[in-house]
């Protein structure tokens, strides 16, 4: 790993101003990426300002029903907040099926948001990348693509990104607060992430110096009944090659409120507003669900490897929505 | 740096993982390095009791904090792993017992997992299904999972009825 210069920050004011005003420096959290990106050569920052001391680690419940996250929350923890396992178990769920335990007892939050994606061409440094070296090239549009976007993907790169949690996130209309020596603003986070077009390596709307340092969910009573179905290729421990994060509520057979998002598929957790707009007003059947899938796979492209993940996706839909329908808690 | 109840004053880079600084500064090789990219588990030390992986932690991070090596361990899981056959070659079996004895106090305070039926259960039964979801982070080669399984068990059986 090539050496770089560490500084601890005593506050979020001192860290945006040290990152803005080192050259080349980063911020580090749990490091649960960072760190394997860095022995990697992949990321080359010359100095890095650890964040894990700053007091962003509260869960608290907002005057109108919301949950305000701190950034530096362990995803561990988030996924066992008493708050959040009863209001918005679709997050729990999806943070359950992330990593491995010891992984989640160290990523945070906001360092789970901006991880970077798996794809083996990105961390290969004989192979093509847009991505690492932007121009030269993407190997895994002709190679083996088989864990690689089927949604949104461009002609120059094809990744996906990996998180869960950004999924359910993606689902709960969150929003995520951002800082800098510029102050503060706020960005729903179905706008944090960027699709590829021809510039890959710009993967979020964050600025090099921004710091997240909350993530804000809204009082939504449909997540009550939520779920996260995750499939991937071994039981545990393993990225998805298709997920889906749901929220339904049904009165009277007839779907009255529904959060869809789907990952795996896309550079960026992808909200799936086609068909909550087919399903909303609709009746609560299979076959209503199977149309709405269609709808929403229908931009979807694949390749040779990785087009299963089409119809992958579209049975993964229904049958998480028919478990929210069959489980009594959607009624 | 507090390691195994000791104090050390160390002198690190900070690209110095936590695991390279136990086994090359220290000689605290009963860690090991397995993938060295997060993936394995066979690195898994306890930090304020809870487990992580330690290839992937800066050591200049841990300044201060408890850290347990299975140097540090006196636990019947250890007893546990031999009487079940919970190793073949071994080099897996520091990081499996130091993430049981983790997994373990995880779920002692209530932790769902994601093969948790019912989230909201404050204590959900240790089935063997949770015993290996919980503890899919470490790898074992050898394919010694069911003696893992076992093992772990059989500890987390004694501890409840102790």
């Amino acid at each position: 790993m090539r050496p770089f210069g560490y500084v601890s920050a005593p506050d979020v004011a001192t860290a945006v101003r040290v990152v803005s005003t080192e050259p080349n420096a980063k911020f580090l959290g749990g490091g649960t990426n960072l760190v394997d990106l860095m022995r990697e050569g992949v990321e080359r920052p010359d100095t890095l300002v650890d964040v894990t001391g700053l007091p962003l680690t509260a869960i608290e419940e907002l005057p109108g029903g919301g949950v305000r996250i701190g950034a530096l929350v362990r995803n561990a923890r988030l996924a066992a907040d008493p708050l959040i396992r009863s209001r918005y178990p679709v997050l729990s769920r999806a943070l359950l099926s992330g990593a491995s335990a010891q992984l989640r007892n160290v990523a945070t939050v906001g360092g789970n948001l901006v991880q970077r994606t798996r794809c083996p061409y990105f961390y290969d440094h004989a192979s093509a990348c847009n991505k690492r070296e932007p121009g030269a090239g993407c190997d895994a549009i002709g190679g083996v693509n088989r864990n690689h976007a089927v949604l949104g993907a461009s002609e120059h790169c094809i990744a996906t990104h990996p998180s869960d949690m950004a999924v359910a996130l993606a689902a709960l209309d969150a929003v995520v607060e951002l800082e800098s020596v510029r102050g503060t603003r706020r960005v729903p986070l179905l706008d944090l992430h960027r699709l590829p077009g021809e510039t890959p390596h710009v993967e979020t709307v964050l600025t090099a110096d921004e710091l997240i340092t909350a993530v804000e969910l809204p009082h939504l009573p449909v997540a009550a009944a939520s779920h996260y179905r995750k499939v991937r290729d071994r039981a545990s421990y393993a990225f998805a090659l298709v997920s889906v994060a749901a929220a339904l509520h049904v009165r009277e057979g007839v779907v009255t409120d529904v959060r869809l998002a789907l990952g795996g598929v896309a550079a960026k957790p992808w909200r799936a507003h086609q068909a909550e707009r087919v399903l909303l007003g609709a009746e609560a059947t299979e076959e209503v669900f199977l149309r709405a899938a269609d709808a929403e796979l229908a931009a979807a492209t694949g390749l040779p490897d990785n087009t299963f993940k089409i119809e992958l996706a579209r049975r993964t839909i229904v049958a998480t929505l028919q478990e929210l329908l069959t489980d009594g808690s959607a009624a | 740096m507090r390691i195994n109840g000791a104090t050390t004053v160390l002198e690190l880079e900070p690209r110095v993982s936590l695991l390279d600084a136990l086994r090359d500064e220290l000689g605290l090789t009963g860690t090991k390095k397995g993938c060295d990219q997060g993936a394995c588990g066979a690195c898994t030390v306890l930090v304020d009791g809870e487990r992580i992986n330690s290839c992937l932690a800066l050591a200049v991070q841990y300044s201060g904090r408890e850290i347990t090596t299975v140097e540090g361990v006196d636990h019947p899981l250890q007893a546990a792993f031999v009487a079940n056959d919970g190793l073949q070659c071994g080099y897996c079996t520091p990081g499996q017992i130091c993430s049981a004895i983790g997994m373990l106090a995880e779920h002692a305070a209530g932790a769902p997992s994601a093969v948790t039926e019912h989230l909201c259960e404050p204590d959900p039964e240790l089935t063997d299904a949770e015993i290996r979801e919980r503890m899919s982070g470490n790898l074992c080669r050898c394919g010694a999972y069911n003696g893992i399984v076992d093992s772990v068990r059989e500890v987390a059986v004694a501890e409840q009825l102790r």
